[in-house]
């Protein structure tokens, strides 16, 4: 029952977002108020619909009701509810519906608070969103039919993978899923600005929490999703440039843009083709992205499986949606009114540079990506990897962390360029005897790691300088948000580029009691046992590490899974303030010696702690806009009402 | 000019969406083909799974009669897909040995109650080994092999209806 | 400036940096991209040592042996018409066995051999994952 009321919701919802759509564009059309003001309503049920088609879903999933397809296919009656649940959007159709879900429940979001902007864009966006949410249902109904029966029902389902019952997968893709539909939000609002060309600083306010909600959760999905792959991979490194990857950092990349050119639109009505541009791009990324890995077109350590059909309906809507909206932006842009123009010393001129710089970085990791399918088509089977991204992405992330030095310390406007010089001494002076120092104390590491530590150290310092003499508790939460922000780059930097410059490996075949040094550790091989676990079973190497006085006992392990049959590396990683040391066990050589890699990595963890700061940046921002437009909101009606 | 430029963008993305398409539609190395077509099976012996069905071996196939050699495992869904076309051919009279791969009797037996049993003989494969020195890269895959015991075509993916006149040639061709 | 002035320059310093990235990558690609080999590719011109390449194909039966130190194999890569003589050191994967299918990473070595930084077993999890082998003819689902 609760499949065909699901099924129904679907057909409803749909047909709802049909009608949204057209309300839409003929309330606007013939500019009648009248059709114009039942668009939110019916975007407010549309939501509420499709919340409760996933929770039908969920529902079906926690009671593992096997007459389902899908829940036959993706569960099992014996794994733990937690699992259930999140095996509702662990797999295609069901993904795909809990995209339409916080698509609707956007809309429904943007149709009851979104009152500041002037009527007739917010219209036209929640015209665009039902577009958009259309597409999707059509993709679901037609092709991908989340609440389809099987019969007979089977005894139980399929999915009772071991590896798929990890925590961080059951919420990741969420996490990611949720900065995709903020993003597209933001393209929302661009098209709707386009429609009525009504492109200024409140429909700049009106989409900045959407793009800082949508940034925020990327940041937080990518920094997950790399620490993820560093220990569950066993392969020592964070980032792969695999194209899963690759296809989450391009929208942020896209997004970090938005991000900062919004705020020269919110603040000086500048930048506005330019801004409207970018919430395209964004969109488009994360369509692209998720497209390619979806398709499996591209091959890659995460592909999903194939299947041609729903591949190219989706290229079909993806060419709809993209490319009608850069036909929008080619015909209507002309003639939407330039914005303030600023000085080339300024804030602006500065976020400028910001920008440039992240496209390059968006261009050429868009190149890398798609570069394997030119050569394919052209009949050369090649890979593009680490030496391609590192070599190109390396100096131009250089270039933006002194632009991102820079930037704050810039007024609006105009500035004075001897006066940048002057502020820009002491973190400069910082980066420049960081160089030597290192330059001194370190033998036969790049210059590319040795830069980024330096510019780190600068960029550090610049980034506290807004904090600089100002009355901290005066100090708008928004500031603090740009500030922590700022300082996780460079916290990042010099994560990443430590592990880069001085991580020290050790590949050996020990016998039982022998050692072996790595950095800062004597690490023993004092035994193997045998362990056992709910459906593995697995070697455990026993390592004694042993550093000054204190000793740590690590316990990497080979486990063999029963089903489905396989072996897993689990390493092991123990955290020092200064590091981790990572560990992997290989095999048994026939001469009894068994195989060991051990890194160490030193300030490794900064690269998340730093993820984690640019997030925690994010949210005090948001939290800090979101508040100030509900005071100034609340105080635009009281004076309303007093007047009158 | 700067209108032009401003179409600029609409063009690379359509640039980008045929090149995608045009990988859709002629899907290049995604199907794995075994480097043994066309070279004499490998040896290999694989005991009985189910205690009705005797196991299968290389020596079964040099005996002068083309066989089809089907790759599946109970877990596998394709493989349920393809059990009408697999029972169709049996009815015709193709004998077709089965390789389980990675499975347990009990799951086997509910697999073939359930959805039929096209197979002559069954072979238990539990590491996947036999699959492996096939060249094999997935479940299932259906091989025919002629009566000396040629590998001399590969079926990748599970069979549709479609498919059979060209195995039912193929198992033709090899005699 | 005139705004009109202003986003003319924009416009150009937007184009320049798509420019920029594109050239920069594609020299870059020029030297990095891995291209991919089986070892009848290679008869007769051997890609330049400094490149990283991948090396595709079967682990000849009987080929592997361990050195002293442990952590270092040596194998044969053959696609049946030629073979490469491969140095690997590390831990292999838990699919890698003579007689499978095998794609290294790494470059070919002046005296014709091959220098493996990276080894990838076909039916690695690593590679295709073990939630998706199960999946991977997959096409079409299961219905009645």
């Amino acid at each position: 029952m609760i499949a065909e009321a699901g099924l129904a919701i679907l057909w409803l919802a749909a047909s709802l977002a049909l009608l949204q759509c057209a309300l839409a564009i003929t309330g606007i059309r013939f500019n009648r108020d009248d059709i114009m003001a039942a668009v939110r309503p019916v975007a407010v049920v549309q939501g509420v619909l499709t919340l409760f088609a996933m929770a039908a879903l969920i529902a079906l999933f926690a009671r593992s009701d096997m007459s389902v397809l899908l829940v036959a296919e993706n569960s099992h009656s014996m794994k733990p509810l937690l699992y259930k649940i999140a095996g509702a959007w662990g797999n295609h159709e069901g993904s795909m519906l809990l995209w339409v879900t916080i698509l609707g429940i956007s809309g429904a979001a943007i149709a009851i608070f979104e009152w500041r902007l002037d009527r007739r864009t917010v219209i036209a966006t929640l015209g665009a969103q039902g577009l958009i949410a259309l597409g999707f249902f059509a993709f679901l109904l037609l092709s991908s039919n989340p609440f389809a029966r099987i019969w007979p029902p089977p005894a139980d389902g399929r999915g009772l993978n071991p590896l798929l019952q990890d925590p961080g997968l059951a919420f990741h893709p969420p996490t990611l899923y949720f900065g995709y539909v903020g993003l597209s939000v933001a393209f929302s609002f661009a098209v709707g600005a386009l429609v009525t060309r009504e492109v200024g600083p409140a429909f700049a306010r009106a989409m900045r929490p959407w793009i800082l909600g949508a940034w925020l959760f990327l940041t937080l999905g990518i920094t997950a999703g790399s620490y993820w792959a560093y220990y569950e991979l066993g392969w020592g490194g964070w980032w792969f440039w695999d194209p899963v990857e690759n296809a989450s950092l391009m929208p942020w990349l896209a997004a970090t843009a938005l991000l900062h050119s919004v705020n020269v639109l919110a603040t000086r009505d500048g930048l506005r083709a330019w801004t409207i541009m970018l919430a395209v791009v964004a969109f488009s990324m994360s369509m692209i992205g998720t497209f390619l890995v979806r398709s499996g077109i591209l091959t890659s350590v995460h592909s999903f499986a194939v299947d041609p059909a729903r591949g190219s309906f989706l290229l079909v809507l993806l060419a709809i949606y993209i490319g009608g909206a850069l036909a929008l932006f080619a015909a209507r842009i002309g003639t939407v009114r330039q914005g303030n123009t600023f000085d080339p010393v300024s804030r602006e001129a500065g976020l400028v540079l910001n920008n440039l710089l992240l496209s390059v970085i968006l261009g050429i990791v868009l190149i890398g990506t798609l570069y394997p399918l030119v050569a394919q088509a052209m009949g050369v089977q090649l890979s593009v990897g680490k030496p391609f991204f590192d070599k190109t992405v390396g100096p131009v992330a250089l270039l933006l962390m002194i632009a991102l030095a820079a930037g704050p310390m810039l007024r609006w406007r105009r500035d004075d360029a001897r006066l940048l010089m002057r502020r820009m001494a002491l973190p400069a002076g910082a980066a420049l005897a960081t160089l030597t120092a290192l330059l001194f104390l370190t033998a036969g590491a790049g210059a590319l790691p040795l830069t980024g530590l330096a510019l780190a150290a600068g960029l550090a310092l610049a980034s506290v300088a807004p904090l600089w003499g100002r009355n901290l508790r005066r100090m708008p939460l928004f500031t603090w948000g740009m500030v922590i922000a700022h300082l996780g780059v460079a916290v990042a930097v010099t994560g990443m580029a430590s592990e880069a410059a001085f991580t020290r490996e050790r590949l050996v075949a020990l016998r039982l009691g022998q050692s072996v040094d790595v950095g800062p550790y004597r690490v023993a091989f004092t035994g193997v046992k045998p362990q056992v676990g709910k459906n593995w079973s697995a070697i455990g190497g026993v390592l004694t590490a042993r550093r000054g006085g204190g000793t740590a006992v690590l316990n990497p392990q080979r486990r063999y899974f029963s089903d489905p049959v396989t072996t897993t590396n689990e390493s092991a990683i123990l955290t020092a303030f200064d590091g981790q040391l990572y560990t992997v066990l290989g095999e048994r050589n026939a001469d009894g010696r068994w195989q060991l890699r051990l890194w160490w990595k030193p300030l490794v963890t900064l690269i998340w702690l730093g993820g984690g700061m640019i997030a925690l940046g994010g949210l005090l921002s948001l939290i800090g806009r979101v508040t100030r437009e509900w005071r100034t909101e609340r105080r635009r009606r009281r004076v309303a009402a007093g007047m009158i | 000019m700067r209108h032009w430029l401003l179409w600029a963008p609409l063009l690379v993305f359509a640039g980008i969406v045929a090149l995608v398409a045009m990988e859709m539609h002629q899907p290049s190395d995604r199907t794995v083909f075994s480097h043994m077509v066309g070279r004499d099976l490998p040896r290999f012996d694989l005991a009985p799974l189910l205690d009705d069905k005797p196991g299968i071996n290389a020596a079964l196939y040099r005996r002068g009669k083309p066989r089809l050699v089907n790759i599946f495992a109970s877990w596998c869904v394709p493989c349920a897909a393809e059990a009408p076309q697999l029972a169709d051919l049996a009815a015709r009279g193709v004998p077709i040995d089965a390789v389980a791969v990675r499975d347990t009797p009990g799951d086997v037996r509910t697999f073939l109650n359930r959805w039929g049993d096209p197979y002559a003989r069954l072979g238990s494969d539990p590491k996947g080994r036999v699959q492996l020195a096939l060249g094999s890269s997935g479940v299932p895959e259906t091989f025919v092999i002629d009566g000396q015991g040629k590998i001399v075509e590969q079926h990748v993916g599970p069979i549709r209806e479609e498919d059979i006149p060209g195995i039912l040639k193929a198992l033709e061709d090899a005699r | 400036m005139k705004p009109k002035h202003q986003r003319f320059v924009l416009a150009g310093l937007a184009l320049l940096a798509i420019f920029g990235a594109s050239a920069l990558a594609l020299s870059a690609l020029r030297d990095e991209a891995a291209f991919f080999y089986a070892p009848a590719d290679i008869v007769g011109h051997l890609p330049d040592p400094n490149r990283s390449v991948r090396l595709g194909g079967m682990v000849k039966q009987g080929s592997v042996e361990r050195q002293g130190d442990g952590v270092t194999i040596r194998f044969v890569v053959t696609d049946g018409k030629a073979s490469v003589p491969v140095r690997f050191t590390g831990v292999t994967p838990d699919l890698f066995r003579e007689g499978s299918g095998v794609v290294a990473e790494g470059h070919f070595r002046a005296d014709g051999g091959f220098t493996a930084d990276t080894l990838l077993a076909k039916h690695d999890e690593r590679y295709m994952p073990p939630q998706m082998a199960g999946k991977m003819h997959k096409t079409e689902s299961l219905k009645p």
